[in-house]
């Protein structure tokens, strides 16, 4: 992810989904119909080298009001997409103004970590409901906690200890540990050793403009571990994934986080097939709604749906089912919070609870890449590494 | 000791892939006195054409082939747009002008491929047989596309040489370089040389991208990062010099990823293992600027000053 030294202008905020006052015939109150639109400003990362991640996330949403009929709780919902541009100023500045000028009565999405401690105090301070689809730093999931943050997703660090576990678990006795050298490498390394605790034979870091990792496979391969684990996004892990390969490595299983996903496997193809990945969820749990959710989600925009758009798709559902709770009232922000902390909604993963910290507390799987027999790539579970995992800064918050 | 030849030819694959970029940058820098920042978006040009028509054909080195013509059209194109403005104005409207190109071609890409990288073929088979890879250390292929490449490394720069320094063509713009007004006296026309150079470059380039596409992402800004790199090659090269590009260029490929394998575990014997790591990776990814600082301290042209440095 080398980032662009380009002030790039461009404005993306586009009003995408709207109305749908339609059904008159068989929503029993025409009245609520005609009640003006729920309004939701999605924030995503579109432009830059993100922009793929950020585009699973909002397709996710979009499928989710879809799937709603283009109502939350019974009414009429219009989604403000937001493209954060992966710049915190520009986040604030476009935030502030969906707020202020456009009266959202929530905002839903970020894809990444640093734009959500960009825009939480503004949209919280508003009292302002935010919820989460996709990041969760550690300084809003412990002490930083807030009445008016929520998520649909999970605590950044319970992904890696997940693999850390499925490591632990396989009784790995030497892994090697590759990851980049910034802020959200370290932590999955922090992560992924809260659980594994068996020999790290190196960790190495590498830039996050890395093009080549020729120099760091022939490291592996002369350590001779007996796992690695990587947590490489976007084009990094493509690169890796395919030099792992065509290097003859695959023997040594490859554990990561973030790094094999449906938002990469159009371009790792046959190269990720049985590396291994920990998620909350995959396109294979079976469950109706689950099933429902994939199959429309393809039909619709044409490829398979990841973690990040199975997040944002449960968001719509649990937004959906907190506003009708309060009866489409969305100004009454106690019984809307009271609502959404019930965590009663449909989610993909099967029925979760949220902790004390607005977080959820769910399942996580070790999953690995496989084939369709259509041809198309997709992570499946291989079984459940955490049941019912709470992340480990809930403990510290105190709401209020 | 054998790994450390496999670093060695990490390094040298490396290097050449950074040549076959910068060669085509220093060519016209060299001979047309144009600062092209939007070489970059060339070479991501060759690699995305490269990758969809390797998937639509079923074959990487179809692909690959047929990329060379549509970068040279595509080349070509831009001249006649944009870079035939430009060669009589300074070096600032030049950078301006090829910025924004940089910028329209990167969100017309995205606009057609999407932002997520993009699906490309193998060239080799992925695992077992001579050609996959061959086995230099147990346990480790080394991928045989990579052994190509390096191959390419020492064609390509032969072939250049021979253009530039032994054919009529070459002669005429050598010459066109250094004493243009004369050149077109003799009833030679600058500006078709010119525009011949310049998709020249734009080919090379694109090739450079095709060559690379299985090995680096094929995603939005992916010229940014080898752009930024073969500025570094031509300025430790010396400006307008193919055969320092070619040297500069080994030299940086080995530098960086000799420093790579060895940094860390050369700091671990003064510091303690974690400091060692995280200082290792941060010296190791400076390597390439600091040699480029130090050059440029004793030898501000260069290596190998060129015609117009």
């Amino acid at each position: 992810m080398n980032r662009h030294p380009i002030n790039r202008r461009r404005f993306l905020t586009t009003t995408a989904a709207t109305v749908a006052a339609g059904g008159f015939g068989f929503t029993p109150s025409i009245l609520r119909a005609q009640s003006p639109a729920v309004k939701i400003a999605f924030v995503a990362t579109l432009s830059g080298p993100g922009a793929a991640l950020g585009t699973h996330l909002r397709d996710g949403w979009l499928a989710g009001v879809s799937r709603l009929g283009n109502q939350l709780g019974g009414r009429a919902v219009e989604t403000l997409v937001i493209d954060d541009e992966l710049k915190p100023d520009v986040a604030v500045s476009k935030v502030r103004a969906a707020l202020e000028r456009d009266k959202v009565d929530a905002v839903v999405g970020v894809v990444f970590s640093n734009m959500l401690q960009a825009i939480v105090r503004p949209v919280t301070e508003s009292n302002t409901f935010l919820i989460t689809a996709n990041a969760g730093p550690s300084t809003v999931a412990g002490k930083g906690c807030n009445p008016f943050l929520f998520s649909s997703a999970y605590q950044n660090d319970q992904p890696h200890a997940a693999m850390g576990q499925a490591a632990q678990d396989a009784g790995y006795k030497r892994v090697f540990v590759l990851v980049p050298n910034y802020q959200a490498g370290k932590d999955a390394v922090a992560g992924f050793r809260s659980r594994y605790k068996g020999e790290v034979v190196d960790e190495i870091y590498v830039p996050l403009s890395q093009l080549d990792f020729s120099t760091e496979i022939t490291k592996i391969a002369a350590a001779k571990p007996d796992a690695i684990f990587t947590f490489m996004p976007g084009a990094l892990g493509v690169n890796l994934v395919r030099q792992y390969r065509q290097a003859g490595l695959a023997g040594i299983p490859f554990l990561s986080t973030f790094t094999v996903d449906e938002s990469t496997l159009p371009a790792q193809g046959d190269a990720a097939v049985d590396f291994f990945t920990a998620a909350t969820w995959a396109p294979n749990i079976d469950n109706p709604h689950s099933r429902r959710f994939v199959q429309e989600f393809e039909a619709a925009y044409g490829y398979v749906p990841s973690n990040f758009a199975a997040h944002a798709y449960d968001a719509a559902h649990m937004l959906d089912a907190a506003i009708r709770k309060t009866k489409g009232d969305v100004a009454n922000k106690p019984a809307l919070r009271a609502a959404l902390e019930s965590g009663e909604f449909p989610s993909v993963r099967g029925p979760l609870r949220l902790g004390t910290n607005h977080f959820p507390i769910q399942d996580f799987w070790l999953c690995k890449v496989a084939k369709r027999a259509d041809g198309k790539f997709q992570t499946e579970t291989v079984r459940k590494v955490l049941t019912a995992d709470t992340d480990s800064y809930a403990a510290a918050c105190r709401m209020g | 000791m054998s790994m450390l030849l496999v670093q060695a030819l990490n390094g040298l694959q490396f290097g050449v892939l950074l040549f076959l970029v910068a060669a085509g940058l220093s060519l016209v820098f060299g001979v047309m006195d144009l600062i092209n920042l939007a070489h970059g978006v060339q070479y991501m040009l060759g690699a995305y054409v490269a990758a969809t028509l390797g998937v639509w054909t079923g074959s990487f080195w179809l692909g690959a082939l047929l990329a060379l013509p549509v970068a040279l059209l595509v080349g070509l194109a831009l001249e006649w747009l944009v870079f035939r403005h430009l060669y009589r104005r300074d070096h600032l409207s030049q950078v301006l002008a090829t910025f924004g190109v940089i910028l329209t071609v990167e969100e017309a890409t995205r606009a057609l491929w999407g932002s997520a990288p993009q699906t490309v073929l193998e060239p080799m088979a992925l695992t077992g047989g001579p050609l996959g890879g061959v086995e230099i250390v147990s346990g480790l292929l080394y991928p045989t596309y990579r052994l190509i490449i390096i191959g390419v490394g020492v064609v390509v720069p032969l072939l250049l040489w021979f253009l530039v320094e032994r054919t009529r063509a070459g002669m005429l713009v050598r010459a066109g370089a250094t004493h243009p007004a004369m050149v077109a006296a003799l009833g030679v026309d600058i500006r078709r040389l010119f525009t011949v150079v310049f998709a020249f470059g734009a080919m090379l380039a694109g090739f450079a991208g095709a060559l690379a596409s299985p090995i680096f992402p094929v995603a939005p800004g992916m010229g940014d990062t080898v752009l930024i790199l073969c500025f570094v090659v031509i300025v430790i090269g010396g400006v307008g010099s193919i055969r320092g590009a070619f040297i500069a260029a080994l030299l940086v490929g080995l530098l960086d990823t000799i420093g790579r394998a060895m940094l860390p575990d050369a700091l671990r014997l003064v510091l303690d293992p974690s400091a060692a790591r995280q200082t290792g990776a941060a010296l190791a990814s400076m390597l390439v600027y600091i040699a480029m600082a130090g050059i440029l301290f004793f030898r501000p042209a260069g290596l190998f000053p060129g015609a117009r440095a």
